[in-house]
């Protein structure tokens, strides 16, 4: 089955050319340079109709074809020479959507495998050319889906992982475009190992017989939960719901799958459950500077019962979607707006609230598993600062 | 669920490698830690073979060695001695200045500093010892020594053992060999683990046999000076820094051995000397304080009622130097700083440059200054000589008012740029290149460093917002100046506090800037507090724990709004940071006029506290600093970015090193 991953915003730009009329308006966000909050379309917004993916899926690509070269179209202007329009037919976004389209790939690895093409079918002759070109790419992809905090993220690691060390060490050109082929490559494996190295380091967390909530449908979580299943592990998992997109039902029809005992919650009886509740797992849409997450609207609340109760969060998230963002509170971020389906008419005069995540503080988390090992969120920053600067 | 968790290996540094590890960035700090062992091992020509770890080997400890001690192992002539702040003035006052002849310092001083390379610690640093030893004890010690030793020494010659055991047997409050003893045998402690018993024993049969000479010696010139009272050899050994090479007092058996010591010993001492911070000046050290006033320029007069907890800082009668320092404006002292320095000195006395960059920058333009009239004296080398000129800049800019941590790290860059001149570069080049290197700090560090901090701090203000600040901080006014410039709808309130009531004049600049503000006292921040979204703060220093060294009263405000949810950042350019830890306010601290707590402006009536000097029972506690505890902090803004308190050290450990070798 086809999964889509986290974006849809293409899907929008193509269903809903107008955003819903009762969106807040974002006047009183201040805008953030990494994210633009420009575009109004929905983030979660396409996720009720997963199951009718594949049209969709071509629909998608179709429009990335249509939007994509008027941007490789600019950068062509930029002086390059006839060589470059024979190559026209390389495009990042093609390559983003091929990788894209394979299951279980998530869409910041296949960013990062797509960037890694760039180096490898480019015809630049310097190594500022090359970089040039990559940075070009990766502008390409970010602006693809705004409001993605781990495509623009691993976009951005890839740049700075790759083009780390100064290029301008190697004297010879193609030694340098090796390495850098090299290491794109071996940071897209790293990438795509990502989840099973989160699986196999938070198996030592799950014990006979713990009760582990869950909320959100995450791949990671899922395959952590998987390993642990398979490995013989016994432990039943509280889903919420996961209103307005259903995710938790999809979670739970996937691990009754696996045989794993299931419990669906509405969201709003976590409080109620939590007493039997060990330990909360969530995914994450981002992991911010401070050491916190950005996820799915309802992670937030979890974290505060989960807190007040003493019980630990875990949060399972690859390492390609810590961002440099410091939100300081719920507001400060770049909202990804989605639809609500309430099942009713609402009266247009109700203002409804239409973001889609929240940011988790990190107080409220308990550790971070991630591919760089299990972290404290204060070794997020670390991480990032070492990488970044 | 800690007891649930079935085991704790879990970060394995294989899987750590696992990330975004480029070749350079794992190179990098091993490149550091050769540098470093080259830098030390270049000054020793014995470079330790046997029984010692390869420097590169091992990371240098960062205070994995508790020093409760004053480290014995300062040398005054290069780049790392000096005040870091406010925290400990007395070291540059006691040590580093230039302008003390030998002769003056040592005359009630100890006996043993006569000794010729007691020990190799010591052979570093002689000063330690005459700062350290408690003149009466040694006084009477030294006098056994002085009768008893000679004789020994000429009918045993090799009594070294007896010798040795009766050092043991010393008390401990004498602080003079033995405690250098003690100390060197920590210091070599890392290194003894790995050399092997015979080993060991050739050590210690060589350190007794060095200690031994060095009494042997020591004896026989106390005989000397008894009799004819000064001995020129002594005081060739006491003076500041002699050379290994030139004790020429000490037997051959002695040299030898501790040569051989140094060889052992000399990295993983290098390094602690740079790890190590300085002990500070505890001014209830009567001794200590005894000999700092003796080379002070001003004498500053005591105040009477000192606050019993705060003893250990300096309480001085406020101003009362100003008109001795003003009346030596004009004498052609030795002694006399430079004019520029002089001046800058004067601001900061009568606090007509305050705040920690303006209080920074004044100062690295005089020292600029400083350096363009600079000539080398006949027979100095320009790196020594310009080091003792700061050195002795800095002792007296502190007798002005204690030096702020982000001075204290502005010294160290000057120190550590002097130190690495190189040899060949002629006077004026020299000169040059350290003016130049003084501008780029101020830009870089300052300038620079407040514009990105600016940049990122406004993305944090959004229409509608009220923000808090307190005190006046430039980079916040700078920040809230470009945030109304950028046209934000928002809306300031202003903090302020007795006595200072620095707020005052931020308020007059916000509001001739056209920014809407309210203007309120500390007692009123939990009433204006619910009302607030964003609470900025400027600092002084930001520590490696993440607390923050702030004007006194920012604790106070970061706790409101933390106990109002409400965010605080604090802006603060990243060479204020300082790889201390420091969990109160009390230990390291500035104590203001305790007068200007008493009297109230503009209030006659308010008169109960006017004779308060004479009233024994009373003691006013003016504080110019308190410690904000990290939990109180969402943020800190820096210009390397928005980061939690919990990354300072980060920051400290990859950039602050860099930053004095930029």
């Amino acid at each position: 089955m086809l999964r889509p991953s986290a974006s849809f915003i293409l899907d929008q730009r193509e269903s809903l050319s107008s955003p819903p009329p009762n969106l807040a308006p974002p006047a009183t966000m201040a805008p953030k340079p990494p994210i633009q909050a420009g575009s109004g379309a929905g983030y979660y917004a396409a996720r009720a109709e997963h199951h009718a993916v594949s049209s969709h899926w071509l629909a998608q690509a179709q429009a990335a074809v249509d939007g994509g070269p008027a941007k490789p179209g600019l950068s062509e202007s930029h002086g390059d020479r006839h060589r470059d329009r024979e190559n026209a037919s390389f495009s990042v976004i093609d390559e983003f959507n091929f990788w894209r389209k394979k299951p279980d790939l998530a869409e910041a690895v296949a960013a990062i495998m797509a960037l890694a093409a760039v180096i490898r079918t480019s015809e630049a002759t310097t190594m500022m050319e090359l970089e040039i070109e990559l940075k070009k790419a990766s502008d390409t992809l970010k602006s693809w889906d705004t409001t993605s905090i781990s495509l623009s993220a691993g976009c951005d690691l890839f740049m700075r992982h790759v083009t780390r060390t100064s290029a301008l060490e190697y004297e010879d050109f193609d030694a340098a475009k090796a390495r850098l082929i090299e290491r794109g490559e071996r940071f897209g494996e790293i990438s795509l190992r990502a989840r099973k190295t989160i699986a196999m380091l938070s198996q030592d967390f799950i014990f006979d017989g713990c009760t582990i909530l869950v909320h959100g449908f995450s791949r990671v979580v899922l395959e952590v939960l998987r390993l642990a299943a398979s490995s013989g592990k016994l432990f039943r998992v509280f889903c919420t719901e996961g209103r307005p997109d259903k995710t938790g039902l999809r979670l739970s029809t996937e691990l009754v799958g696996l045989g794993i005992p299931v419990k669906l919650l509405i969201d709003s009886a976590v409080a109620y459950n939590i007493d039997e509740v060990d330990m909360v797992f969530v995914g994450a849409d981002g992991v911010v500077e401070s050491g916190g997450i950005i996820n799915m609207m309802g992670t937030y609340q979890i974290a505060l019962v989960a807190h007040s109760m003493n019980k630990p969060v875990y949060v399972a998230a690859e390492s390609y979607k810590f961002a440099r963002l410091y939100p300081l509170d719920q507001k400060d971020l770049a909202p990804a707006l989605r639809s609500v389906d309430f099942g009713v008419p609402v009266p247009t005069a109700v203002e409804v609230e239409t973001s889609a995540r929240d940011y988790t503080p990190p107080q409220y988390l308990t550790l971070l598993f991630t591919d760089l090992g299990v972290l404290t969120p204060s070794v997020v920053s670390d991480e990032l600062i070492q990488l970044y600067l | 669920m800690d007891a649930r968790r079935v085991s704790r290996m879990v970060i394995d540094p294989k899987v750590r490698q696992v990330g975004f590890v480029t070749p350079g960035a794992s190179s990098e700090p091993m490149k550091h830690i050769i540098e470093s062992s080259s830098m030390a091992s270049s000054s020793s020509e014995l470079t330790p073979s046997g029984n010692s770890l390869s420097p590169v080997m091992i990371p240098p400890p960062r205070h994995a060695i508790p020093v409760p001690v004053p480290s014995p192992l300062r040398r005054p002539s290069i780049g790392d001695n000096m005040p870091l702040g406010s925290y400990n003035p007395s070291d540059s006052l006691l040590g580093a200045s230039p302008t003390i002849s030998p002769s003056s310092r040592n005359d009630d001083d100890n006996p043993y500093s006569g000794i010729p390379s007691v020990d190799l610690s010591d052979e570093f640093s002689p000063r330690w010892i005459d700062r350290t030893n408690s003149g009466t004890i040694s006084n009477t010690k030294a006098d056994d020594f002085g009768h008893k030793l000679p004789q020994l020494a000429s009918s045993f010659p090799f009594s070294s053992n007896l010798t040795a055991v009766s050092m043991v047997k010393m008390p401990l409050p004498r602080r003079g060999a033995g405690e250098v003893e003690t100390n060197h045998s920590m210091s070599s402690k890392p290194l003894k683990e790995k050399t092997s018993k015979a080993e060991r024993r050739a050590l210690q049969e060589a350190q007794r046999a060095a200690k031994a000479a060095s009494k042997e010696t020591g004896g026989d010139k106390q005989a000397v000076a008894f009799g004819e009272g000064a001995n020129p050899n002594a005081k060739q050994a006491k003076s500041a820094k002699p050379p290994p090479q030139k004790k020429d007092g000490a037997p051959g058996a002695s040299s030898g051995a501790t040569s051989e010591k140094k060889g052992v010993d000399r990295p993983p001492e290098k390094e602690r000397k740079k790890d190590v911070p300085a002990p500070r000046m505890q001014f209830d050290d009567t001794q200590r304080v005894e000999k700092a006033k003796r080379r002070a320029l001003v004498k500053p007069t005591e105040t009477m009622n000192r606050v019993e907890l705060f003893r250990h800082l300096p309480q001085y009668v406020h101003g009362a130097q100003l008109p001795a320092l003003e009346s030596k404006f004009f004498e052609v002292d030795q002694m006399h700083p430079h004019p520029a320095v002089y001046r800058v000195g004067l601001q900061y006395l009568t606090g007509d440059i305050s705040g920690g960059n303006a209080r920074c920058v004044a100062m690295l333009m005089a020292f600029q200054e400083a350096i363009k009239d600079y000539t080398i004296p006949l027979e100095k080398v320009l790196i020594r000589d310009l080091t003792a000129k700061i050195n002795s800049y800095v002792s007296f800019l502190i007798t002005c008012r204690p030096l702020s941590i982000s001075m204290g790290n502005a010294i160290k860059f000057l120190k550590a740029r002097i130190a690495k001149l190189s040899v060949t570069l002629s006077e004026s080049e020299a000169k040059a290149a350290l003016q130049s290197d003084i501008s780029r700090f101020i830009n870089e560090k300052i300038v620079l460093a407040d514009k990105v901090i600016v940049r990122h701090a406004v993305t944090k203000i959004r229409d509608g917002d009220v923000l808090l600040t307190y005190g006046s901080s430039c980079v916040v006014e700078m920040i809230l100046c470009y945030a109304h410039e950028l046209g934000k709808q928002f809306r300031v309130v202003v903090v302020d506090s007795r006595p200072k009531l620095e707020g005052q004049a931020l308020l007059r600049r916000l509001l001739a800037k056209g920014l809407s503000c309210t203007y309120i006292h500390i007692n009123a921040i939990s009433y204006i507090m619910h009302e607030v979204t964003r609470v900025f703060l400027g600092a002084s220093s930001v520590l490696s724990n993440g607390t923050v060294y702030s004007r006194v009263g920012t604790a106070c405000v970061a706790m409101v709004a933390h106990a109002f949810h409400v965010p605080v950042l604090i802006c603060c350019e990243a060479y204020k940071f300082h790889e201390r830890v420091q969990l109160d306010s009390i230990c390291s601290n500035e104590l203001g006029d305790p007068d200007a707590l008493s009297k109230v402006h503009g209030r006659k009536d308010l008169n109960h506290l006017e004779n308060w000097a004479n009233n024994e029972k009373l003691q006013l506690l003016n504080l110019t600093y308190d410690a904000t505890p990290s939990d109180y902090v969402s943020m800190i803004v820096t210009d390397y970015g928005m980061v939690p308190p919990t990354s300072v050290p980060v920051i400290v450990r990859e950039y602050l090193r860099e930053h004095l070798l930029i």
